[in-house]
């Protein structure tokens, strides 16, 4: 075939060109940008506005942290080291160290206890929060908090341990009477840990100084460790009480039904610091003088009202959601009212109201600097007070108010980034 | 007004309740500590160290108090109060002493049921300025850029103090302090007013301090003073002549440093009075006859708390002005020891 035009063409090529390389426009980097930064006009402008924001903020920023004046005594020598250069005082910081993270009166020589308490926790957490830990770790979950509570606050070890009693009492009466009924099961194991604890005060009295850690009273909590504490117990209490809150205000039972509905809406509709300033001030008129109805306990009680009442409102939503079938399939099957709730509604519901719950649970953790306003010096509060108050550094803004955001953040982001891998686990797709 | 009403039915309600254990002495001692009610913060005046240890201008009424009670300046137990939490800590029996920098005004004093038992700072509204500005004399401010926290009583004095004089001034609105000194050092405003011990430990955080100067008007009346409840004079008494006693002290030249030399006996009556080595003026307030060296030896007296927190050799640097002695041209003016 090919001699056909050998006569009439002086060329036949017998194989292809090389592919040439793309334009440099539409290639690699050079493209990337072209289509993603610089696509039109008003695109390129905004890009370097961008590009001009970023290195203002960057070369603001980061000659003030690598400048960072670490050993200094005070805002004086913090100054006279830096000689008029950019830089951070975070001197502050490592020289408060202490004060940030425990507050000013928990004895130095206990700052184990916290620690390990922050430890403990982690651990003991694992096992709820990840499904795949193994099963026996839960145990560690119940003990916790009676553990963290005698490592934080020491005294007796006898505290810890017939509180624990009292509650193993309540539960093997409620796991006797629940076979027959739900409610002589809860009120029954009730009253049976109540009697407990109550006959267990006596024996505390007696041996108060068995294996006893120093006592650490409220008053001396502080830093980030009260933040924490508000925050962990606040949110693990109002979780069940929510759910026992949603569950009410959808009950045909007339009473209960409305003293939900009125604990949870006069509860909404009053801001959180109101509450604080009643368990703060008003209710120290109501109580006897010289009785001493510890801070942080009145505190925790308003905070998690607080927040059961919105993770109440949140779980509604929930168990809206469900189809009325659902409810129906449950009983069909013969279950009574607790065992749809907990085999078959529930675990639905909570699955839906996860990032409402998330959502509450992280403005609950960051409202916990709203004790600040109640003289408490948690973060927020020894920041504005003792230390932006000290002589030594006064005039220390950023540095401070930046790692107490830094610490937040951290706890925060953490909490959402669960929620979303918890999400995930448990998607079951009805899409 | 209306959480003036608030705070004073909640004060009544605190008395009727705080009458039930009327006697203050007899609780403190038998607590072993003084609760004594104090700011969360306030540069010079009551902050903790790295430590946890308190120390500060009103702080240091708190240790001479526990100190002549008993004996002991660390016997104190520090409640620190917000200026929302102050009034009830203290009607409420949660404190026993509210050494706090708080203002003496009539309501407190009368409507809310409060014995204000002296003086221990006066304090005023003043402004400062940068250097440079030339200004000497706040009649020279006419047609200044104020920068001004909104809500206060500074607010108003301010405007009473220029329409006084006849000169006009732009108003810079800001809400907090730390808030007003950015403004201010960003040249936001001309002059930054509020009370002058405030705007001396302002100044103290500034990184060029020397610039700037606080002129020498002062234009309203803020009397700090530590304060009782109303109803236990006893107790009234002992902490008013605690105060006295410190403020005679530096009158009459009794110090921490020679006041173990000056309790074995001097020529000066009222000293061995104020000390104990004559009269019996201790058992008549209910208390050992070297309660006042006690509260002396605490903190020194007062010229030597005052220099040593916020005087002129600390980095805050307020001279004495009203608050210097009756014979140095102050307003501290102690009745006699007799």
């Amino acid at each position: 075939m090919s001699d056909t035009h050998a006569a009439s063409t002086a060329f036949v090529r017998h194989d292809p060109l090389p592919p040439a390389p793309p334009p440099v426009t539409e290639t690699g980097i050079v493209k990337w940008m072209r289509e993603n930064l610089f696509a039109t006009i008003p695109n390129a402008i905004l890009t370097l506005l961008s590009l001009w924001a970023i290195y203002t903020v960057l070369s603001g920023v980061i000659p003030w942290i690598t400048n960072g004046v670490w050993g200094a005594e005070n805002i004086r020598e913090c100054r006279e080291l830096l000689a008029g250069a950019t830089g951070g005082c975070f001197s502050v910081i490592s020289e408060r160290w202490n004060q940030l993270v425990f507050g000013i009166a928990y004895p130095r020589e206990e700052y184990w206890r916290p620690t390990l308490a922050f430890v403990l926790l982690i651990v003991s957490v694992f096992p709820v929060l990840f499904p795949r830990a193994p099963r026996k770790m839960l145990i560690l979950t119940i003990i916790y908090p009676f553990v963290a509570y005698w490592l934080i606050w020491g005294g007796t070890v006898l505290t810890p341990i017939l509180l624990f009693a009292g509650a193993v009492v309540g539960y093997v009466v409620y796991s006797k009477l629940v076979a027959s009924n739900f409610a002589a099961g809860f009120f029954g194991g009730l009253t049976a840990a109540a009697i407990a604890w109550w006959l267990a005060g006596f024996a505390i009295d007696a041996g108060s100084d068995v294996l006893a850690l120093r006592e650490v009273v409220s008053r001396d909590m502080g830093g980030f460790m009260l933040n924490m504490i508000l925050g962990v117990v606040c949110v693990s209490l109002s979780l069940p009480i929510g759910i026992v809150l949603a569950l009410g205000r959808q009950s045909d039972m007339f009473v209960i039904k409305w003293i939900c509905i009125v604990f949870i809406e006069f509860i909404r509709g009053v801001p959180l610091i109101t509450l604080l300033f009643v368990a703060n001030v008003v209710l120290a008129y109501f109580l006897p003088p010289g009785s001493n109805f510890d801070l942080i306990l009145r505190v925790i009680i308003m905070i998690t009202m607080f927040a059961s009442a919105y993770i109440a409102e949140v779980i509604r939503g929930g168990l809206a959601a469900l189809p009325k079938g659902q409810y129906e399939a449950a009983d069909s099957l013969g279950l009574d009212y607790p065992q749809a709730m907990r085999l078959i509604i529930l675990p639905q519901a909570l699955k839906i109201s996860i990032p409402g719950i998330v959502n509450v649970a992280v403005g609950l953790f960051k409202d916990t600097v709203l004790v600040s306003i109640i003289s408490m010096f948690d973060l927020v509060g020894m920041i504005r007070g003792p230390i932006l108050a000290s002589t030594d550094w006064n005039g220390v803004y950023w540095e401070l108010w930046g790692f107490a955001a830094l610490l937040f953040f951290v706890v925060c982001y953490s909490i959402s980034q669960y929620s979303q891998w918890l999400e995930r686990q448990l998607q079951t797709d009805h899409r | 007004m209306k959480t003036t009403v608030f705070y004073g039915t909640l004060a009544a309600a605190g008395l009727a309740a705080g009458l039930a254990s009327a006697a203050t002495l007899d609780d403190v001692k038998a607590n072993g500590t003084l609760k004594c009610g104090v700011t969360t913060g306030l540069v010079g005046f009551a902050a903790p160290d790295a430590n946890g240890n308190w120390e500060g201008f009103d702080v240091a009424v708190c240790r001479a108090v526990a100190a002549a009670v008993l004996g002991d300046p660390q016997a104190v137990e520090f409640v620190p109060t917000t200026g929302k939490t102050r009034f009830t800590a203290l009607a409420s029996g949660e404190v026993d002493l509210l050494a706090r920098n708080t203002t003496w005004t009539f309501s407190r004093d009368v409507d809310l049921k409060f014995t204000f038992i002296g003086v221990n700072y006066y304090d005023g509204q003043g402004f400062m300025v940068r250097k440079d500005l030339g200004v000497s004399s706040a009649k020279e401010l006419d047609g200044a850029t104020v920068c001004i926290q909104t809500g206060t009583t500074t607010e108003l004095n301010l405007a009473d103090y220029f329409r006084a004089n006849g000169i006009s001034y732009e108003p810079v609105p800001i809400e907090t302090n730390a808030e007003a000194q950015q403004q201010y050092l960003a040249g936001a405003c001309d002059v930054y007013t509020t009370d002058a011990s405030g705007l001396a430990a302002t100044r103290a955080t500034f990184e060029d301090a020397d610039a700037h100067t606080l002129l020498p008007e002062i234009i309203s009346k803020e009397p700090l003073g530590p304060l009782v409840r109303h109803g236990d004079n006893q107790w009234g008494d002992i902490v008013r002549w605690t105060l006295n006693a410190l403020i005679s002290a530096e009158e009459l030249g009794v110090t921490s440093t020679n006041i173990n030399e000056m309790s074995g006996g001097t020529n000066n009556p009222e000293i061995n009075r104020l000390l104990g080595t004559e009269g019996e003026l201790g058992a008549m307030l209910g208390l050992d006859t070297d309660w006042a060296k006690n509260a002396i030896l605490a903190g020194g007296n007062y010229g030597e708390i005052f220099a040593d927190n916020i005087g002129e050799s600390t980095p805050i640097g307020l001279a004495r002005g009203l608050n210097a002695q009756w014979t140095q041209g102050g307003l501290l003016y102690s009745p006699p020891f007799r």
